[in-house]
């Protein structure tokens, strides 16, 4: 090739320098242009109707009293002035920040320290508690909120039954709402481990074995050694895990619908379940519309935040 | 090694590994050491964590062996003392669970297909095209991230109502076709293949889709069976899109089943306990196949820009 530096992406129909393009040079041309086309076109229709329109159509709705059917009417910011002074839609977006808050953090460490332990040539029997500790990656949130309803049973549950085996008296679990709240956020970080673990375990085994050692030449010890050798060589890792467990945590839907469907009463109602209730239920459709939006911000926010954040740390 | 040579081959091997491996335990003793030391509590805590994860699970399908009446008495015990399978029965009969089923395995397989193929179209065109329409394209898909499904259900619903897919199994299916990860897995497989195989396939004469479709597809077997489980796995537990696509219990999903099952005023325990582990097996049985391309696939490959 003509230009050794463009190795990476073939730069389609490069024309030939002064001359006037030949035909079969412009023929080459339009086949480096059709073929993509053609490979990416399913997609590029399926990105504007499943998430162009409805996107155009929410912003459209969240300036209208849409109730589902008839004429849109526009009613301007009225929606938003009203969901600003909603103390149930305040509830429900704190309450989400609080579960993102809780279960973020505890879904990176459990993770992390996991993956560590499974590449540390240290411990026994890797490949065994790998598997196991992977299974929750297959079932599905409804199952893992059934399964930790099941657990956390406040009459019949194990973990009431060992508590009381043990000599203390039932917990709350369903009817406390923060305690509610809390085995959400257990259930969430068991069901998120898996897939975040394998994320860790590919980034810590790119870490050089030849940078650690150094280290402990140096005298490092195994925390120095992970403080400043390891958390370094796999921040783009951390950044990617934090991200995406973040904006999965901010959306949290159907595992809570399974486990606590939002209680005790509306307590732990998260702002997607917000939105899914006045939306569907109540179908008060402009509102929920508008509910949908400020959620966009806020994720979009998180998102330059970190991206920001990660920007300046690299 | 002298008598390497006249041992049969796999002897041979490993006497030559042994020889390797003293080696390289004489020049890291000391490490060794550190480690033994170690290992014993450090064993001890990873296991401690197993315990903990697998306990749910492990509680969750042996009290689906359990009959209705020694759910609830105490004390428990967790093996059950009476082993039963009248609550998977009453789920696959009773609940018409068997219906369910099969529409969740018709999306799920379906769907699949559908998206690892036009994720590997996609991904290569991304990867190995570079001009302005491919570029803002993958600037697109990568909004995709940013606005989930979650975001925008009501003119969703509106979309799918005003295509005619309302109630429909092609209404979850045609729609969770385009995933980024699966776009971005295969264009982060792409960019690895040398383009001087592209450019020596031109040569020869091939035509454009010809070299997707010979070379390159069958290059990126790996890929597309990862990406074919995780397609698998994602619309087997999805929840939101049969939720809001599904009105008539008859195309119901499993995942929309169970929560109607667990939703309910007085929930039927034996039934939900047999119905989920019912659920969750086909997924067990794939990945027990299959689980090197999940375990050992390099799943940060498509998540990572």
């Amino acid at each position: 090739m003509a230009n050794p530096t463009l190795s990476s992406t073939v730069t389609p129909g490069t024309p030939g320098t002064g001359a006037v393009r030949s035909k079969s040079q412009m023929k080459r041309h339009n086949r480096y242009v059709i073929a993509p086309l053609v490979l990416i076109g399913v997609n590029v229709v399926l990105f504007l109707v499943f998430f162009v329109w409805p996107g155009a159509l929410g912003l459209i709705y969240s300036f209208t009293d849409y109730r589902g059917v008839g004429k849109l009417n526009f009613i301007g910011l009225a929606n938003f002035q009203k969901l600003f002074a909603d103390s149930t839609f305040y509830a429900a977006l704190s309450r989400t920040f609080l579960y993102t808050v809780f279960s973020v953090p505890l879904v990176y460490i459990s993770s992390l320290g996991i993956a560590a332990l499974l590449v540390s040539k240290a411990t026994r029997g890797r490949t065994a508690a790998k598997v196991i500790i992977f299974l929750p990656w297959l079932i599905s949130p409804i199952v893992v909120g059934v399964i930790w309803k099941w657990m956390f049973g406040q009459d019949f549950g194990f973990v009431n039954f060992v508590i009381s085996t043990l000599g203390g008296s039932p917990v709350p679990w369903s009817s406390n709402g923060n305690l509610a709240l809390m085995v959400v956020i257990f259930a969430s970080a068991w069901g998120g481990t898996a897939f975040n673990m394998l994320l860790f375990i590919a980034a810590l085994k790119n870490i050089p074995e030849a940078l650690l050692e150094a280290a402990e030449l140096d005298g490092a010890n195994a925390w120095q050694r992970f403080r400043h050798v390891t958390l370094p060589g796999i921040a783009p890792t951390s950044f990617m895990v934090i991200l995406l467990s973040t904006i999965h945590a901010m959306k949290e839907f159907a595992m809570i619908q399974a486990l606590t469907n939002g209680g005790p009463g509306t307590e732990n109602t998260l702002i997607v379940q917000y939105i899914y209730k006045t939306g569907f239920e109540q179908s008060k459709v402009g509102y929920a519309s508008a509910a949908s939006m400020v959620l966009m911000v806020v994720l979009l926010a998180i998102a330059l935040i970190q991206l920001r954040f990660n920007k300046k740390k690299g | 090694m002298a008598t390497a040579a006249n041992l049969p081959p796999a002897v041979a091997e490993e006497s030559a590994l042994g020889a390797e491996k003293a080696a390289a335990g004489t020049a890291k003793r000391n490490n060794r050491e550190g480690r033994t030391k170690l290992s014993a509590p450090l064993t001890g805590v990873l296991w401690l964590i197993v315990a903990i994860y697998a306990l749910p699970l492990l509680w969750f399908v042996l009290s689906s062996f359990k009959p209705g009446s020694e759910l609830f008495s105490y004390p428990l015990s967790m093996i059950p003392r009476e082993w039963t399978f009248q609550g998977f029965v009453d789920a696959w009969e009773r609940v018409d669970f068997a219906r369910y089923f099969l529409n969740t395995a018709t999306v799920a397989l379906v769907t699949t297909v559908l998206t690892v193929f036009f994720s590997a179209c996609t991904g290569y065109a991304l990867a190995k095209y570079n001009n302005k329409g491919t570029r803002l394209f993958f600037v697109c898909i990568l909004a995709t991230t940013m606005l989930p499904t979650e975001v925008i259900l009501n003119p969703t619903f509106s979309v799918i109502r005003d295509l005619g897919l309302y109630n429909s199994l092609a209404g979850i299916i045609v729609p969770s076709v385009l995933t980024a990860t699966g776009v971005f897995m295969f264009r982060q497989f792409f960019l690895t293949v040398p383009d001087d195989l592209l450019h020596s396939a031109r040569i020869d004469g091939a035509s454009e889709l010809a070299i997707f479709f010979r070379i390159m597809l069958p290059l990126s077997k790996p890929i597309l069976f990862t990406l074919a489980i995780f397609s698998f796995q994602w619309r087997w537990n999805d929840y939101i899109w049969p939720l809001i696509v599904l009105n008539d219990p008859k195309w119901y999903t499993l995942q929309v089943a169970l929560r109607s099952i667990v939703g309910a005023e007085n929930i039927d325990w034996p039934v939900l306990l047999g119905a989920s582990v019912i659920s969750i097996l086909p997924l067990v049985l794939v990945f027990a196949v299959f689980q090197k391309y999940v375990l050992n696939a390099d799943v940060s490959a498509g998540l990572k820009d």
